[in-house]
């Protein structure tokens, strides 16, 4: 079939209009808006005494000054704890202006509008706010010993302590295990704080109408952004339409919503009666948006002499930053996807999620699974280390069995479901790496090593997604979904899927995402779920418009549906091709009509007889149009997997770190584009090596954010990142009904542990905190030299 | 205090009256509508604002727009030709070389630049050539690769014209128009010298 598209390398259709400069970010819009700039605290911790704006009213240009004080009691409630969890007993969020205290480097205080950003910008430097600064709770450990308290009513600065055990099959508790086990070990392992950082910072443009409220947003989740603003504003929700326009980048730091200028910008637009519009610059997208990564685990594994895990242990502590709007999603998902391919005997994971006054702490790519992946493929490396076994061989004594799925793992999941993997083949994916990297053959030497991932990634995650299919009666098909795009290409991947399921050419498809005049039921991009949810939505969507094209077709053919075909947008009887009839003219009979507005619908109009007298015209149970509209929502997650290998070699002299092979084999099931899935993987993988050799957030002990630039935060360029080499294998999500999984995150994943896995076979000692930068490398040789 | 100045954009004389302090990327994006041209760090490290001043690329983000009054720029959105997406174009598309989209048209001026400069460049050469340009998406794979196709696109380009005599209307140079991100350079002709 020439429509046939599932599975094929399509070229995107965005790239066009971004290759040309025609792309639409936030920023491009409302050439005419006022600008916001906003002033924000230079201190992590501090009381407010007084905000003198005086000095700023003679600024040219200037409209308005918005302290907390002045915001309506509604617009000025702290923002919402978007995912509460019983054991968060102590979240807490910002005012969206703050409230006499700030608590970290960058919390917005005063907003101001003007003309421009130049002179917002002025009128923010000639505002003086006299604080009293107080001395910061700053670095994990420190805040976890609760001397000092982020916020005065949070006891030792625990937002949330979380427990999970599984026992054994032979019902031994973890710590039991472990006493007993012929091996064991314990150690602790650092990783360090890192970010998103699209290179588009977020966004936002309001425009009021007296009635309607119309917000641009840079956001992962344009329905739930409406949802909060109409809610914070007081408007009914069909007066708020919010668009994600072209977005620039995500990576998980646009899910999070509403930020303070997602609720001020609309405000001001409202009060003023005027176009506003607010752009972040990129010292603010540091200081003041999110970052993720932190945490300090404290391990203890038992094992046998195979290598086999008996028991695990962890204690985590989770920085999540001054304040906690995502709830504890990241420290759930580290404590949870660390048990990766492998049964264990029995786990017990405990983790504090800690408050410290430096920028809040919400998903970045991977959303905590770098982290619990580090902690198990570290505690395999030990393993074989320990056993002097080959650290492929340690992880195969672990892996779950192809026959063993689906596999409960039996923990409770970020979903809130049980953790039960649905599908995959672990022992093939680790042979298929081993041969791509040429594990066997590698020759070790000092400075030059070989290191190894696995990881199993939750992918996918509900409620639930929707789509909207129109065949028009030109014969175009109008693809919606209310999630939003940040580049992966879901206008290609979403057309293709409806391509395929509609037998329709792709070039008369066309994909909106995120726009909520489409499609307003929705729940955002995140958690490498858009293929998973909305192309099973889509898919779903399309089957429906099928039935009833086969239908209408059947009626005008004088035929059986079930003899029916569509091919090249036409529906015609299998095997007698000349028995057609266009797919355009079934979106027209589909209308019944009394006005013809051209030839074509006076088809469907009430005297061509197109409908039996003797029924109604929209037969009862029926609606009119050829469109359909499905949901899908999945049971659980899917759970992709991959495994990665690098070959490493070590500067003798500057201890540099060069990733000299890279290898990848990754299984996100039926994939729907290769080229696409490949593109992902590459970009994941980047900011892995980024995360491992060169990013970090570099806080003093005043909690100022040290390197809070592009000169100073070390993001990779083309002369840091390998080539990566990819391998797939494609195992079937039984739970959907494309067979999909996630691949959005699973790149980045486990790009750390595999750096330090080889990084440590090329020197010979442990490498226990990640990034690792020359002259931490240095120190360790140095220090290892000297015993 | 505000300067009125001329900005050969993209081959079209343009004014504007803009503050000695606008900076060139605003002055584009804001005073002239070219929304094209991106911002991502205002500190001249991510590149996505490249622009081509005079051919050369620079960093709009750090300069002023009155310090290149009556200078020809060459944003995105001049880099299509009459006919289509330029090579360089032509092969980001072809080779998956962009995700977002928001660094890209700095890439593709630091590009269309690097291969008018050098248009065979060495794996190492490419890698240096856009070592100045941030992306977050896509790990720089497929734009290296997009760099080596769009090489060889010009290439056959420059094959294609040279075989030919030249016609009444068809550019001097490499198939493509002047004012399309490549001004003329004195003494440089079809290559067909470099046809394999």
């Amino acid at each position: 079939m020439s429509t046939r598209l599932f599975g094929e390398p399509v070229r995107r259709r965005e790239d066009r209009r971004l290759l040309t400069g025609r792309g639409r970010y936030v920023d491009d819009l409302g050439p005419d808006a006022l600008a916001a700039a906003f002033v924000r605290s230079p201190h992590a911790r501090a009381r407010i005494r007084d905000i003198d704006v005086s000095a700023a009213l003679d600024v040219e240009g200037l409209v308005a000054v918005y302290t907390w004080e002045d915001l309506p009691e509604r617009v000025g409630r702290p923002l919402p704890l978007l995912i509460p969890h019983p054991a968060l007993t102590h979240g807490r969020t910002a005012y969206p202006l703050a409230r006499d205290v700030v608590r970290h480097v960058g919390e917005p205080v005063v907003m101001v509008v003007a003309a421009d950003r130049y002179l917002a910008e002025d009128a923010c430097a000639l505002i003086h706010v006299d604080y009293e600064p107080l001395k910061p709770v700053v670095g994990l450990e420190e805040a976890a010993h609760g001397a000092r308290l982020v916020h005065d009513d949070v006891p030792g600065n625990v937002g949330a302590r979380l427990l999970q055990e599984v026992p054994g099959r032979d019902g031994r508790s973890a710590r039991e295990a472990i006493e007993e086990a012929p091996h064991t070990l314990a150690f602790r392992l650092d990783i360090e704080r890192s970010a998103s950082m699209p290179l588009e910072g977020r966004g936002v443009h309001a425009r009021w109408d007296g009635t309607d409220l119309r917000v641009h947003s840079s956001t992962q989740t344009s329905t739930s952004v409406r949802m909060a603003v109409a809610a914070a504003l007081g408007l009914p929700l069909p007066h708020v339409e919010v668009v994600a326009p072209d977005v620039g980048g995500g990576f998980g730091v646009k899910i999070v919503h509403p930020w303070p200028e997602e609720i001020l910008v609309p405000w001001a637009a409202m009060t003023l009666g005027r176009e506003v519009k607010w752009s972040e610059d990129r010292r603010e997208h540091f200081i003041s948006s999110a970052h993720e990564r932190a945490q300090v685990q404290y391990v203890r594994v038992g094992f046998d002499d195979d290598g086999r895990v008996l028991g695990l242990d962890v204690t985590i502590l989770h920085d999540h930053g001054a304040y906690t709007p995502y709830g504890i999603i990241v420290p759930i998902i580290t404590s949870t996807q660390l048990l990766g391919p492998y049964k264990i005997g029995a786990y017990r994971v405990e983790f504090s999620s800690i408050y410290t006054n430096t920028v809040q702490v919400t998903p970045y790519r991977g959303a905590g699974r770098p982290q619990g992946v580090f902690c198990m493929e570290r505690t395999m490396d030990k393993i074989a280390r320990h056993l002097g076994k080959d650290r492929t061989e340690v992880r195969r004594a672990n892996f779950i069995e192809p026959d063993e799925f689906p596999y409960d793992q039996g923990m409770t999941f970020q979903d809130g479901r049980p953790l039960i993997y649905d599908s995959g083949d672990y022992p093939r994916m680790l042979a298929m790496l081993k041969e791509l990297i040429g594990w066997e053959a590698f020759e070790r030497r000092p400075g030059r090593g070989i290191g190894v991932g696995c990881y199993v990634e939750g992918t996918g995650v509900g409620p639930y997604e929707g789509g909207h299919v129109q065949v028009t009666s030109d014969g175009c098909v109008h693809v919606s979904t209310g999630l939003t795009s940040q580049g992966q290409g879901h206008e290609t991947v979403f057309a293709q899927i409806a391509a395929s399921e509609l037998g329709v050419p792709i070039e008369r498809i066309s994909v909106v995402t995120g726009d909520t005049r489409r499609f307003g039921y929705a729940v955002g991009t995140f958690a490498s779920r858009a293929a998973v949810v909305s192309g099973n939505a889509i898919a779903l969507a399309c089957r429906k418009v099928r039935a009833k094209a086969l239908r209408i077709a059947a009626d005008a053919l004088e035929a059986d549906p079930a003899d029916l075909e569509i091919t090249d947008g036409t529906v015609h009887v299998v095997g007698a091709p000349s028995a057609s009839i266009p797919l355009a003219t079934v979106a027209v009979l589909a209308n019944p009509l009394r006005y013809a507005f051209d030839e074509e619908a006076a088809r469907a109009t009430q005297f061509a007889g197109s409908s039996a007298p003797d029924r109604p015209p929209v037969a009862e149970g029926d609606e009119p149009g050829l469109e359909g509209r499905d949901y899908y929502s999945p049971i659980r997650s899917t759970f992709a997997a991959g495994m990665h290998a690098a070959i490493v070699e070590t500067d003798p002299l500057t201890a540099e770190v060069r990733v000299v092979r890279y290898a990848v084999i990754h299984d996100c099931g039926r994939l729907v584009n290769p080229m696409i899935v490949e593109g992902q993987i590459h970009g994941g993988v980047a900011q892995g090596v980024g995360g491992a050799l060169y990013e970090r957030m570099v806080y003093d002990g005043d909690g100022q954010l040290l390197n809070a630039s592009f000169m100073d935060f070390l993001m990779p360029y083309a002369t840091e990142v390998p080539r990566i080499e990819t391998g797939h294998l494609e195992t079937p999500s039984p739970l959907n009904p494309l067979g999909v999984k996630g691949a959005g995150e699973a790149g980045v994943i486990p790009v750390s542990a595999v750096i330090a896995s080889a990084v440590e076979d090329a020197e010979g000692f442990p490498v226990d905190r990640m990034p690792i930068s020359p002259s931490e490398l240095f120190d360790l040789r140095r220090r290892h030299a000297e015993g | 205090m505000e300067h009125e100045i001329t900005l050969v954009v993209n081959g079209t004389a343009r004014r504007a009256r803009v503050p000695g302090r606008r900076l060139l990327s605003d002055c584009l994006r804001h005073d002239l509508g070219l929304t094209g041209t991106h911002v991502g760090c205002e500190h001249g490290v991510c590149g996505c604002c490249t622009v081509l001043l005079d051919g050369e690329p620079v960093r709009s983000c750090l300069t002023l727009a009155v310090t290149v009054d009556g200078r020809e720029i060459t944003t995105v959105e001049g880099l299509a030709g009459p006919d289509g997406l330029s090579p360089v174009q032509r092969a980001f598309e072809e080779c998956h070389a962009l995700q977002c989209g928001f660094c890209t048209p700095g890439f593709l001026c630091t590009v269309t630049a690097l291969l008018r400069d050098n248009p065979a460049p060495a794996e190492d050469e490419v890698l240096e050539g856009i070592s100045g340009n941030l992306c977050r998406c896509t790990g720089y794979q497929n734009i290296v690769k997009a760099v080596h196709r769009a090489a060889d696109l010009l290439a056959e380009e420059r094959r294609s014209s040279a075989g030919r005599p030249p016609s009444a209307g068809e550019p001097p140079r490499d198939g493509k128009p002047p004012g399309d991100g490549e001004p003329p350079r004195a003494g440089e002709g079809p290559r067909a010298g470099e046809a394999s």
